[in-house]
């Protein structure tokens, strides 16, 4: 059994850290989408001084910019990951089908 | 204003157009062209686009309408799934590559030990949880036609009275039918993949797209003015601010996020219908992209059309009402178009997916338990299979008609979507506890399921009927039976909650519990394991882990079998390569274990893991090699050990009596030789007196002048021959005795010194040389009980030994007794050469001389051996001290009893 080096060259490295940075994607997303939960929510008949309710623009604006962000860093990240995966992602088996 | 018969034209033609584009891919992949578009990240992305149905194409608008950007969080929840591919999808594709998975009961069943029971549950439920879904599409696309059919009233209840509801929705189901049994059934093919039906899918997920966003564009800039004006618009509105609540927010994006993963038809599209890792890669960052557009403009639509419209108007037609309303036919039309198209895309997948998954777990399985025969009889399955696939489209799609006309299409598009959601999203916990946890067990996944599912239709489906259609509005109030904690909308007593939250917490965290804990005190099956192992570790080993025991298998038998399924050429031609495969020509391949796992999973392409597993079983006759055979197996081997062992054993002993008898048989032979040498020894020491007796007296009688001085010298001469031959004879005589065991023991008391003292004083009478013996007197004082006179004999014996033989010039013998446990042992040591190691075994044989002189007959020893035994003891010659040493040994019953407690 081969042993594999614990200190990796700087590209490897590189590309682990990308692959990284594609697994924990997600989670930031969901953090961001769940921001909205602290927003508050007018309640029937009070209106709030100190918190006065969220514009729907705003709201809009947030929302959709997180969108953008994260379809953007998944963008950028499949570029620099596409080939440690589909390298990974094939097996002989199915190479030589 | 566009007629309704001119609609139904463009809707012909367009669907005209779908089957051309269709029928064109089916025919390039038939060639093998067109490969790079059909395998493209990009059709695999629009083809997702099959979440977007009828629902998000109008009800987004008229769910943004009622409660705001709630209508959001179903598309936050899949861009999450797919961005977070590497962490669930990834997996899910590659088990469904590897294993040839056709739906997501056949995943689920495969993952627990290919179980029919699971898969025909899981069918089921998948039947009744999409069964809204199928009606809300027809209801969507009557509400849409209707509008067309009433233009001069576009504001009223959407025109009840000018087309017939029900028969429009029979035609347009009637319609859809059509299409998914043309292209979902025309073949029955490797991995369930319709290429066809995928590129149409693309088209009309652009074409969705593209209405869409004409409609926001034209809505922005067209009606609103500008994008700061539509915004302030927005803010300006009824639903101008944020009022989500929290827990719904967070409830739909897990629910909407489970569901991509668990709908049947998305479960078809991302997993079945999947080429290449890198596919998935790409859509991980493109399909939220589709998604984020399509409901971008979503708010800018509800709002404004909450500004024109007149009061009382349906939110969720806006998409289509807003443009006829402004006179934009071109527009509305394809508004139309794009409703149409997320309608029927949905449709014919989700028919796809779930008529795949009833003729594979339940229609297939009964038929084959109707035919005991065997799967071997002659005749087409593969004909069964489409005729089943076709009434299973049949029977899906007529039950969304039925929900439709029984629901009276009235409920709003969200409301249903969410239900629907809320039934699929059952299959999560099974789903992903079994991929990602090897300990997930089948009776886990039921119970879990069941309990899930249960919760589903007491909490969602009932209630969302109305009070008393299902569920009477007492139970409603007062809970099932009476029992308050079992009110549907607020279980367990916890009241106020948001009933869909309340539905969806209850039901999944209680599906997930009752799946982890059932899992835990659960054994799973062999095979359950055998695939559990291989789903969680599937990018450790892809290979198949489980073989068949193929030998019984005819590769006839399976010839016939393939070619009923996946028909004649496909069959030889798969049976062809495996042939070549394993390197035998024309014939037929050797029904290796890995030749059926092959061809097992080539089945399970067109019918299912569990029918394939089943019908391959029927065949090879034996299930694959459990835990249990190779239990059997190491049970078969270890009594194979065994049994070797004895064998082992057995000639163990076998070659030890061999040696014994061969050392036996030298043993006979040197007897016989003894013996030879006995005879000839003892007829030459009877010769030699006699010879001289006879000479001595022949000179006695005939020699006359013989002085009386001769006379008297021969005849002493003759005498002490005589007396020779006599001891001779004696003690031949006595060694026959002795050797036959006819002797009789004079058993008498004595002392061991007088015996000591009688046998020196016998030994030495009369010798020239005087032997010196040392003895210990004190030591010597030990009564005997014995033949006194024997063990005389032996001691006699050997101090004349010593005296004869010993060649030192002062010859001594030391005589040590000594009392021990064991018994008496007395030594008998002299200071002479001692004897060669090579003569020692032979001295007590009889004859034997070592010297070769002396005048004895070389009888002593074997004569004193025989007495010791006789009396119980032992003599037996010392080899390791200096000079000749024998030892005497006598048992402790010889020794008189007082001294030896004394």
């Amino acid at each position: 059994m081969p042993r594999t080096p614990i200190f990796l060259e700087k590209r490897s490295y590189r590309q682990r850290r990308m692959m990284d940075a594609v697994r924990l994607l997600p989670f930031l997303g969901l953090m961001l989408w769940m921001v909205p939960l602290l927003w508050p929510v007018p309640v029937a008949g009070v209106v709030a001084e100190a918190a006065p309710a969220m514009p729907m623009s705003v709201a809009l604006r947030y929302l959709f910019g997180v969108w953008l962000l994260l379809i953007f860093a998944s963008w950028a990240l499949w570029r620099r990951t596409r080939d440690i995966v589909s390298g990974e992602a094939r097996d002989p088996a199915e190479e030589a089908r | 204003m566009v007629s309704l018969n001119q609609l139904i034209v463009v809707c012909l033609m367009y669907v005209a157009g779908l089957f051309i584009v269709a029928f064109a891919a089916e025919r390039a992949a038939l060639r093998g062209r067109g490969g790079w578009l059909l395998r493209s990240p990009l059709v695999y992305t629009l083809s997702l686009s099959i979440y977007c149905t009828a629902w998000t194409f109008y009800g987004a608008v008229g769910y943004a309408a009622r409660s705001g950007l709630e209508y959001v969080t179903i598309y936050l929840g899949p861009s999450l799934v797919m961005i977070g591919w590497w962490w669930g999808l990834r997996r899910l594709v590659r088990i469904g590559r590897s294993h040839r998975v056709t739906s997501i009961a056949d995943l689920i069943s495969s993952r627990y030990g290919k179980s029919n029971t699971l898969a025909i549950v899981v069918t089921l439920m998948a039947v009744i949880g999409v069964t809204p879904y199928i009606a809300l599409q027809l209801q969507s696309v009557i509400l849409s036609l209707s509008i067309f059919a009433a233009p001069d009233m576009p504001l009223a209840e959407a025109g009840g009275d000018v087309i017939n509801r029900g028969q429009a929705a029979l035609w347009v189901a009637a319609g859809l039918t059509i299409f998914t049994v043309l292209f979902g059934t025309r073949n029955l093919n490797v991995n369930e993949r319709h290429h066809g039906v995928v590129i149409a899918i693309a088209v009309e997920a652009v074409v969705k797209l593209l209405a869409l966003i004409a409609v926001g564009v034209y809505v922005i800039w067209g009606l609103a003015g500008g994008l700061s004006e539509t915004l302030a618009r927005i803010d300006a509105s009824d639903i101008g601010q944020w009022e989500v609540q929290g827990s719904r927010w967070a409830a739909l994006t897990m629910l909407s996020g489970a569901a991509l993963l668990c709908l049947p038809r998305m479960f078809q599209v991302m997993v079945v219908e999947n080429d290449d890792e890198r596919q998935l890669q790409i859509a991980s960052w493109a399909f939220p992209l589709y998604l984020m557009l399509m409901s971008l403009f979503v708010v800018p639509i509800a709002v404004v059309g909450l500004d024109l419209m007149p009061e009382g108007s349906n939110p969720d037609l806006f998409v289509l009402s807003l443009p006829l309303s402004q006179g934009q036919n071109g527009l509305a039309m394809l508004s139309f178009l794009g409703g149409f198209s997320s309608a029927t895309s949905m449709v014919i997948v989700a028919t796809l997916a779930l008529s795949t998954m009833v003729s594979n777990h339940i229609v297939m399985p009964i038929w084959l338990a109707f035919r005991r025969e065997g799967a071997t009889q002659s005749g087409d399955v593969r004909n069964i299979v489409i005729l089943a696939r076709r009434l299973s489209i049949f029977c899906v799609v007529g039950l969304g008609y039925l929900y439709y006309r029984a629901s009276g299409g009235s409920g709003a598009l969200a409301a249903i979507g969410t239900i629907s959601f809320g039934g699929v999203a059952q299959f999560l916990p099974a789903m992903l506890g079994g991929v990602l946890w090897r300990g997930a067990t089948r009776a886990g996944a039921l119970c879990g399921l069941g309990t899930g599912f249960a919760l589903w239709v007491f909490t969602m489906l009932l209630p969302s009927f109305g009070a008393d259609v299902a569920l009477s509005s007492a139970t409603l109030e007062q809970g099932l039976w009476g029992l308050a904690w079992l009110r549907p909308e607020a279980l367990f007593g916890i009241n106020g909650i948001d009933p869909t939250v309340h539905a969806v917490v209850w039901s999944l965290s209680l599906n997930t519990l009752v799946f982890v804990v059932v899992s835990l005190f659960s054994f799973p099956a062999p095979l359950e394991r055998l695939q559990g192992a291989q789903f969680v570790n599937v990018f450790d080993h892809s290979g198949p882990a489980r073989g068949w025991t193929a030998s019984a298998a005819g590769s006839e038998d399976l010839m016939i079998m393939a070619q009923r399924i996946l028909g004649a050429a496909e069959a030889q031609a798969f049976f062809a390569r495996e042939a070549a495969r394993q390197g035998h020509g024309a014939r037929l391949p050797e029904p290796t274990p890995r030749f059926v796992q092959a061809l097992e999973r080539e089945l399970a392409a067109s019918v299912g893991a569990a029918t394939a597993h089943a019908m391959v079983a029927q065949i090879v006759g034996g299930a694959s090699v459990s835990v249990q055979d190779l239990l059997a197996v190491a049970d078969e081997s270890a009594q194979m050990l065994e049994y070797s062992s004895q064998l082992e054993a057995k000639s163990r002993e076998l070659t030890e009596t061999a040696a014994q008898l061969r050392t036996a048989n030298e043993k006979l032979t040197q007897l016989s030789l003894q013996k030879d040498s006995f005879l000839s020894q003892i007829s030459h020491e009877l010769r030699t007196p006699m010879t001289s007796i006879r000479s001595f007296s022949e000179i006695l009688r005939d020699a006359p002048g013989v002085s009386d001085a001769d006379k008297n010298r021969y005849a002493s001469i003759i005498h002490s021959e005589t007396i020779r031959l006599t001891r001779l004879l004696d003690d031949l005589l006595d060694l026959s005795v002795l050797e036959n065991g006819q002797v009789t023991l004079n058993q008498r008391e004595g002392n061991l010194r007088d015996l000591l003292d009688l046998a020196v004083t016998t030994a030495q009478a009369g010798a020239v040389r005087p032997l010196e013996v040392i003895r210990d007197p004190e030591a010597e004082d030990i009564p005997l009980h014995s033949d006194l006179d024997r063990l005389a004999q032996v001691f006699i014996n050997l101090v004349t030994n010593a005296r004869k033989y010993c060649a030192a010039a002062e010859p001594q013998l030391v005589i040590t007794p000594r009392l021990g446990s064991e018994g008496l042992v007395i030594d008998f040591v002299d200071n002479g050469l001692g004897i060669d190691a090579g003569s020692e075994a032979l001295i007590f044989e009889k004859f034997s001389r070592i010297t070769g002189e002396g005048d004895g007959a070389g009888l002593g020893l074997a004569i004193c051996r025989e007495i010791m035994l006789r009396l119980g003891g032992e003599i037996s010659f010392l080899g390791d001290v200096p000079g000749t040493a024998f030892r005497v040994e006598l048992p402790l019953s010889a020794v008189v009893r007082e001294r030896v407690t004394a």
